[in-house]
Order: structure tokens, then sequence, then C-alpha cells
């Protein structure tokens, strides 16, 4: 029972990560319909900043984080000025290769500045905490805690203000939108810069109990796809509710299964569900 | 005319081809020229059904490595004879990628380039965890030569060259008669727009499927020959990175043209080869070459080429026409078939 409920707090843990990760590639995929196979190396830059800002700047964690934040955003950003945005007539194999491009690209210069070995993340919350007789870390509460309060922020953004309405105005509708004056530049920018935020929250907080490497969004990205296709691609909700489901999965299927084979358990999830259900469960329409 | 041209530039490619190893006499060169071509049959594969059939397939590497640890584990664990286990490794790749492209067809766009992304990953960590099979990271070592053809044997690395060389030209040439041919019609049908060709009565499914296994057949036919040249593999060569290097030189060449593969892949490997202080970096320059290229020139070298030449024939035939319209301008659109396919 006490590795059961032990268990269920890793998922909760994982799946909060992933959650984020997901929303940041969902709401890109509900803007822009593409799917932004760059995302992973967002959340791998964000980790990186994160530990130099720390390491080598002397920051304090939130700080960190906060600047990881912006530089992401900032990124991403570009990509989609400078990528997506010239890209947005071609056909949609051009999308996905130019973000592989990109994808590549991060990577082999987060190899050159920083090197490929792994680096740890020093946490300033590394207590344990006792409740209810479980032991607990305190950076897997944080977790936890911070996803939660990001997703309420983020729900309360894109629900009660104006802003926020337009995003979803362009997710449901991109014509419809732009024939009642929302400007469609302004909103794609805006969404790439809370997707890189997203990712570089997901991947900070995560870094401390993981560790940071080139290739550390490799499964993750692919992971948050699969938790995309769960929800429907382009829903906020399903992004959520399926990142919380993986990590829930794939925690229980590490104790219960095998732990070897726990990071197949998502691709093996997919492709079930792509062969039974070709556009994913939830989906909306046509897309 | 232009016929006759472009047959001059075969014909010296292949006298290069021949002659190259005869010239250079640097077992190196020949060394990483036979590897080019090795990743070229794969590229082949990639191209027909991402630059033809417009499903971009992320899992090509999985099926290279398919074939490439079915050939090593048919000679090394089974002791098969080597013919006996390439036919046989290519069979296993084929059936495999029938199955994968069942139910990977039945999606479209992002979600076949997402499905193929997790399949790729399946097969890496299958190969990377079954140790009991693939012996896992340890990798498979002592993958016999190709075994004798009669009289032939391809001990030596030359004899090897040769070998790789004219499988490549019947692959190319198997290439140029199915691109040619009206079932690469129906390909670029498809790829232009899946409804209408379906409005027209073409079985979508079916063609998808045999452009889907043709693409594994050949990615299985290029991980058998490296097997057998570089003669040790271990669960790298099924990683997505060997998917991104094959896209790499396909769309340097140029996706969707004939001869894209062996021009992007010559040219990637070499300047790589150049670079190579720069080894696990060079991503830093090929990176940002694929997005632009994909932005500028979403054909590639060749696709620039044939639009520039199509520009300059283009312009004689306004200044002949000049009493007419002005307006004959040349569209060059970059997703119509191009004139490579010719009428009849």
């Amino acid at each position: 029972m006490e590795i059961l409920i032990q268990q269920l707090f890793n998922g909760l843990t994982i799946g909060s990560v992933y959650s984020l990760v997901a929303l940041g590639l969902t709401l890109v995929y509900g803007i822009l319909h593409i799917p932004n196979f760059a995302h992973g190396a967002l959340y791998m830059m964000g980790g990186y900043i994160t530990l130099m800002m720390m390491v080598n700047y002397g920051l304090h964690y939130w700080l960190a984080i906060l600047f990881s934040v912006l530089t992401v955003g900032l990124i991403g950003v570009l990509m989609e000025r400078l990528v997506f945005h010239p890209l947005r007539n071609a056909p949609p194999i051009h999308d996905k290769i130019a973000a592989i491009g990109i994808l590549l690209f991060l990577e082999a210069f987060a190899q050159y500045v920083w090197g490929a070995e792994y680096k740890t993340m020093p946490s300033p919350y590394g207590q344990v905490v006792q409740l209810f007789g479980l032991t607990f870390t305190m950076q897997r509460l944080l977790i936890i805690v911070s996803a939660i309060v990001v997703m309420l922020l983020l729900y309360l953004f894109l629900k009660k203000t104006f802003t926020g309405a337009t995003i979803i105005a362009m997710s449901q509708d991109r014509d419809g939108a732009s024939l009642v004056g929302i400007n469609t530049s302004r909103v794609a920018i805006l969404t790439f810069l809370i997707s890189g935020g997203l990712a570089a929250i997901a991947s900070s907080l995560a870094a401390p109990i993981n560790l940071v490497f080139p290739g550390m969004g490799h499964l993750v990205i692919l992971k948050a796809f699969v938790i995309i296709i769960l929800g429907g691609m382009g829903s906020i909700p399903g992004a959520i509710v399926g990142g919380y489901i993986l990590g829930f999965s794939e925690s229980l299927g590490a104790t219960y299964i095998s732990n070897d084979y726990k990071d197949i358990i998502a691709f093996i999830l997919l492709v079930i569900i792509l062969s039974i259900k070709p556009t994913g469960l939830f989906a909306k329409g046509g897309h | 005319m232009k016929i006759l041209k472009r047959q001059y530039i075969i014909l010296a490619m292949l006298l290069f081809a021949i002659f190259f190893p005869l010239v250079t006499q640097n077992e190196y060169l020949v060394h990483v020229m036979t590897l080019s071509f090795i990743w070229m049959i794969g590229v082949y594969g990639l191209n027909l059904l991402a630059g033809y059939t417009g499903y971009l397939s992320l899992a090509h590497a999985g099926f290279f490595a398919i074939g490439a640890y079915s050939l090593g584990l048919l000679t090394v664990k089974a002791q098969m004879n080597f013919w006996a286990a390439f036919v046989l490794a290519l069979v296993i790749t084929s059936v495999i990628g029938f199955l994968v492209g069942l139910l990977a067809l039945r999606t479209k766009e992002h979600f076949f380039a997402i499905y193929t992304l997790c399949v790729g990953y399946i097969i890496y960590l299958v190969i990377d965890k079954w140790e009991s099979l693939t012996e896992g990271v340890r990798g498979l070592i002592g993958i016999p030569a190709p075994g004798n053809i009669g009289p032939i044997s391809f001990q030596t690395p030359l004899s090897q060259y040769y070998l790789v060389l004219s499988i490549l030209l019947l692959s190319v040439l198997a290439m140029y008669r199915i691109i040619h041919s009206l079932t690469g019609r129906t390909y670029i049908a498809i790829r232009n727009s899946e409804d209408l060709a379906q409005a027209i009565g073409i079985s979508t499914i079916k063609n998808k499927l045999t452009a889907f296994v043709l693409s594994t057949f050949f990615a299985g036919l290029s991980g058998a020959l490296y097997a057998s040249f570089i003669r040790f593999i271990g669960p790298d060569i099924g990683h997505t990175v060997i998917t991104f290097d094959l896209l790499t030189y396909l769309l340097v060449g140029g996706i969707g043209t004939l001869s894209g593969p062996i021009v992007g892949t010559v040219l990637v490997v070499w300047i790589s080869q150049q670079l190579q202080f720069l080894q696990d970096y060079r991503m830093l320059i090929f990176g940002p070459v694929l997005t632009l290229l994909v932005i500028f020139y979403p054909r590639g070298i060749v696709g620039a080429i044939a639009s520039w030449t199509n520009k300059q024939a283009g312009r004689m035939k306004q200044r002949s026409l000049r009493d007419e319209k002005k307006e004959d301008s040349f569209p060059s659109s970059d997703i119509a078939p191009e004139n490579q396919v010719k009428e009849g």
C-alpha cells in the first residue's frame, strides 16, 4: 500500500512536468496547426539557462527560473518570426522539417556551449518532509504545487483576459479571428512566448530531480506528443488530463510491469490509440 | 538537346564513380565513398515516401536498423549463408514495414509524422533493451563481409566498393522506373492532393502502402549493406539522429527529385569530412541549413538548379515570343510535379 501511494505521488510529479510541456505544445498546435518538434529543444534550453544562471551567476533558484522563462520565450518568438511565419503557407511537410532543423541546431548549440556531460542542478529545496507517515522530498512537492499554480494562472489568463481570449479565438478559427480584427501575427508571437515559457518552467522544476544534458528533451517531447494526441490536438484541458494519465501509467508501470520498458509504455499507448482512432482521442472535427 | 546533355552528365558521374578508387588510391576516401553510397540507397527510400508520396516518415532509421540487425543476427547467431541472410533480411524488413504501414497509413500528415517518430523510437528501445537477442548496447560484432558470388569474392574494400556501387545503380534504376511509371504518377497525385487522387479513382491506401513498403525495403537494403560493410552494429543506428541525417541528405540534394539523394549525400558527407574538427557540432551548421533550405529552396540544390534552368529557358522563349502576350510567365511552383516527369 505504501509503495502504491509513493508511486501515485511520483506519477503526480512526473505528470505535472508532462502537462506543462504538453500545454505549450498544444497551444502552438491550436494556433498554427504545426507539430513543433523543436519544443523539446526549448525544454532543454530552459534547463541549461536556469542551471547557468544559478551556477555561474549565483542567482537564486526562482530568479534563475524567471530569467530562463523570459529567454526561452524569446527563443520561441524568434522561431515563430524567422521560421514558422515565412512558412505559414507552405505544405505541412515543410514546417516539420524546419522544426527538426531548429531542434538539431539547438541541441548542437547546447552541447557546444555547455558540453555533453550530464549535470545536476542544485536545488535549495532538498529537504525531506514527513506527511501522514510517508516521506516526500520538498522539490517534488514544489513541482506539483508550482505546476498547478501555473496551470491556474494560464487558465485565468485565457478565460478572463481579453488577450487570452484572442488566443482561444484564433485557435477556434483563424480566418474568423482575423475578420473580427484580431492581429493574428501578434497572437502567434504571444503563443510562442507562452509556449517557450512553459517549457522553461517545466524543465527548471524537473531538473533538480533529473539531470541536465543536451538530449534531455528527446523523450519528454515524444511523450508530450503522445499526451496531446491522447487529449486531442489543440485541447488545453486534454493536455493537462493526458499529462497526468501518462505520469500515473508510467510510475505504476515502472513498479508493477518493468522498469526497463517504462519509457516504451507511452509509445505503445500512442500506437494503440492511433491504430484504433487515427485522428486521436477526443479529436475535434477534421484536423 | 536537353536530354542529350543530361545523358552526358549521368555518364560523367558514372565514369567518375567507376574510376574514383583507381584515381585516388586512398583507402580512407574509398571507405567514405562506399559509406555514402550505402546512405544514398536509404535516402532513396525516404525520398520515395516523403518526396514523391508526401508522407514524412520519421521511422526510417528504425527500418535501416531492422535490416542491419536482421542480417547481423542471421549471419552471426544463426550462422546462415550470407546471401540467404541478405535476402531474408530484406524480406523481414519489408514484412515489418508492411505491418507498420498498415496501421501507420491510417493516419495523415502530422499524425503520421508523430506516429512514425514513435514507431522509430520503439524499434530503437527494443533493440537497446532486448539484450538476449541483440546484445543491447554492446552491439553485434563479427558480421561477415559479403559472401562470394561464383568466383568473385568481396573481401577487399575495393571489391566492396564496386558491389555497393552496383547495388546503388540498380536501386537508382529501379527508382527511375518507379517514378516514371503510372505508379510513380499515382504517388505524385497522392502527394499533391489525396482527396483529388481519390476522386479520380486512385486507391490511395493501396498505393500509399506499396510506397511505404518500397521505402522500408530500400531502408533495409541500405541497413543490410551497412552491417556487412562496417561489420559491427550497435543500437545507435536505429536512433532518430540517423533519420534526421538521412533527411538532411535528402533536403540538401532536393526532396522529390531523382538526383537529389546522390547530390545531397555526396555533398553533406564530404563537407562533414572536411569539417571533421566539428564532429558532434556539425549540426550547428546543418540544422540551420535544413531550416533555411526549407524556407528558401524547398526542393534543395537540384530543385534550385532545375527552376533556374527553367527560368532561363523561359526567358529565351519569351524573347522569341515577343510579339505575343507579355504575361507568358512560368510558374515555378514548388509542389507541382516538375517537368522531370515527362508525358508518355
